[in-house]
């Protein structure tokens, strides 16, 4: 049914769609509308789950991974340096292999304090074995939440699963969404079926020591789960489409790219304004087009080689900065890894950082600067103040 | 696509208004997008809030620097914050004041004063005067119907305070309609 939403209230929407036997959560700025709408709909009796309050995110993982470890769906959400302080059991839920669900409502990390949004939350937790989903409006966030669980319980895979979603920008903002049927939902995700779990009558122990006999074939099972995640994500996303009619079969989308000869890539709300700006610079003609990257772990390397063909100048447009890092970006290092020609021009612009608003004039600006050659800088400074 | 800009201040209710305008726009059969400039909150400090209106669907994530449409809930905010900034010619700017405004308007700029504060002290008995301003925002703007404004209103509130906030919508809509 097509209703108009705040993005957090969509999410709680798909939360109750895919009924988790267990959430637990502590409020944070810019999750907390999701948080709230969920306990409400607990304590109204329109979602039967059991819904665990704790004194700390770190707790709240906690409860989570030991809901999980005992044959539970769960559910979480957080953001900034709640995400931080949950860093080391992220790392224990990836390495236990327990398919946790969270929602990660992007926002900067202090100090300085900012409630804003960038992307630097998630992407410190870049290696901690989470799969990382960016979505770029409300809908689409509410959709990857029905597709995550998906992925994230199928045997093949059976790993975590962050759905980022910039702060404020979609958690706050009301649009238009289509919240699906509750019965295509339950066709779309079966019940969980753990493949081990906790059971006092069938004893088992998880995450114990691993001696440097073992350790290592544990990261590599874990790396071979990631990789395999990318055909389960396709074949989850594609299943989606037959059912609800919206397109997530690939783990990137290309925007006016095939005939472009510059290509912006980005993730996260920021791309609804690139596409805008694209339009524009295109009834101008520019020959630009937007790569827009879905997931940044598993890192789709092979498709986004492959969307890029051909294409001799790229921009990467960056929520985050890599201090010290001679290109700055996250993403755009992974990008110049993907591609084997070192004739093409990567260079990284990190840009929005802790909520600076970002323009279509700025995209166009960018561009120039892509075309020009110059990058791997800040975009967007304000030199007075430097 | 046409853009509106709310300015407020903390606790009266313009992130609300832009919110039930947006729903009032979806059910009047356009894409819609509400959100605030967000920020820390305070009772009584300088607010904004934005609503997009489009007949396709809105990507666009920035925020309003270049309204079609201002509504001032506080007409004392005009010494604190440029509510006329970026204003589109042909643009309309609805202010709630009782008197003369300390400021001027844009050249090619439409503006409509209204009373808010005393209207809504009559019809709700609160100086609460973002439905007031909805409801002359509908007729003065015609991007949404009174009874799209109507049931957005009744959805967020309910019994005795959802009737007097249709009241007033009602009230400031025929007296903006009556005067243009």
């Amino acid at each position: 049914m097509k209703k108009i939403l705040e993005g957090s209230h969509a999410i709680a929407e798909a939360v109750r769609l895919v009924k988790p036997e267990v959430i637990s959560a502590y409020p944070i700025t810019p999750q907390t509308h999701i948080v709230e709408r969920l306990a409400e709909m607990v304590a109204d009796g329109d979602l039967d789950s059991e819904y665990i309050c704790v004194e700390s995110e770190f707790s709240a993982l906690s409860a989570c991974l030991g809901a999980s470890a005992a044959g539970s769906r769960v559910y979480s959400a957080t953001s900034s340096q709640g995400l931080l302080f949950m860093a080391e059991v992220c790392f224990n839920v990836a390495g236990m292999r327990q398919p946790v669900v969270m929602s990660i409502a992007n926002r900067a990390v202090s100090a300085p304090l900012s409630i804003w949004n960038d992307q630097q939350d998630s992407i410190c937790l870049r290696d901690s074995g989470w799969i990382q989903l960016y979505a770029e409006d409300v809908q689409e966030t509410l959709d990857l939440h029905l597709i995550a669980y998906r992925v994230a319980e199928d045997h093949k895979v059976l790993l975590p699963v962050f759905v980022c979603f910039d702060g404020f920008i979609i958690s706050h903002t009301y649009e238009p969404v289509d919240i699906p049927d509750e019965k295509d939902v339950k066709a779309y995700l079966p019940a969980y079926v753990p493949v081990n779990k906790l059971d006092a009558d069938d004893p088992l122990s998880m995450g114990m020591y691993a001696t440097p006999e073992y350790y290592m074939e544990f990261r590599y099972e874990n790396d071979q789960a990631m990789t395999r995640s990318l055909d389960v994500f396709k074949q989850a996303g594609k299943e989606f489409k037959d059912l609800f009619g919206r397109d997530y079969s690939e783990l990137i989308e290309e925007y006016r790219l095939s005939d472009a000869k510059i290509a912006i890539i980005a993730m996260g709300s920021v791309c609804g304004t690139i596409k805008d700006a694209i339009d524009v610079m295109r009834a101008q003609g520019r020959e630009v087009g937007l790569l827009k990257i879905r997931a940044y772990r598993p890192f789709p390397a092979e498709d986004i080689k492959k969307a890029l063909s051909g294409i001799k100048k790229i921009g990467v447009l960056e929520k985050n900065i890599s201090l010290g890092s001679r290109m700055k970006g996250a993403v755009g290092l992974e990008i110049k890894d993907a591609l084997d020609d070192s004739s093409v021009s990567v260079l990284s612009y990190v840009a929005g950082l802790g909520g600076r608003d970002i323009r279509i004039e700025d995209v166009i600006k960018m561009t120039d600067a892509i075309e020009a050659g110059n990058g791997d800088c800040f975009f967007g400074l304000r030199e007075e103040l430097i | 696509m046409r853009e509106l800009r709310i300015h407020g201040r903390g606790g009266q209710g313009s992130v609300t208004a832009a919110e039930l305008i947006a729903v009032a726009a979806f059910k009047s059969g356009v894409f819609s997008q509400a959100f605030p400039a967000f920020g820390v909150e305070r009772r009584g400090a300088p607010v904004q809030a934005f609503v997009r209106f489009s007949d396709e669907k809105i990507r666009l994530r920035s925020q309003v620097y270049e309204p079609d449409y201002v509504i001032v809930q506080d007409s004392t905010l005009i010494k604190d914050v440029n509510i006329f900034a970026g204003m589109k010619k042909g643009g309309i700017i609805l202010i709630n004041t009782s008197g003369e405004i300390d400021g001027t308007i844009p050249e090619g700029v439409r503006y409509i004063p209204i009373d808010a504060t005393r209207l809504a002290l009559d019809v709700l008995g609160v100086p609460i005067t973002n439905t007031t301003l909805m409801g002359a925002f509908a007729a003065a703007s015609g991007e949404i119907t009174l009874e799209a404004l109507e049931e957005a209103v009744r959805e967020r509130f309910s019994g005795s305070l959802a009737d007097k906030n249709v009241a007033a919508s009602r009230k400031a809509f025929e007296l903006v309609k009556g005067g243009a």
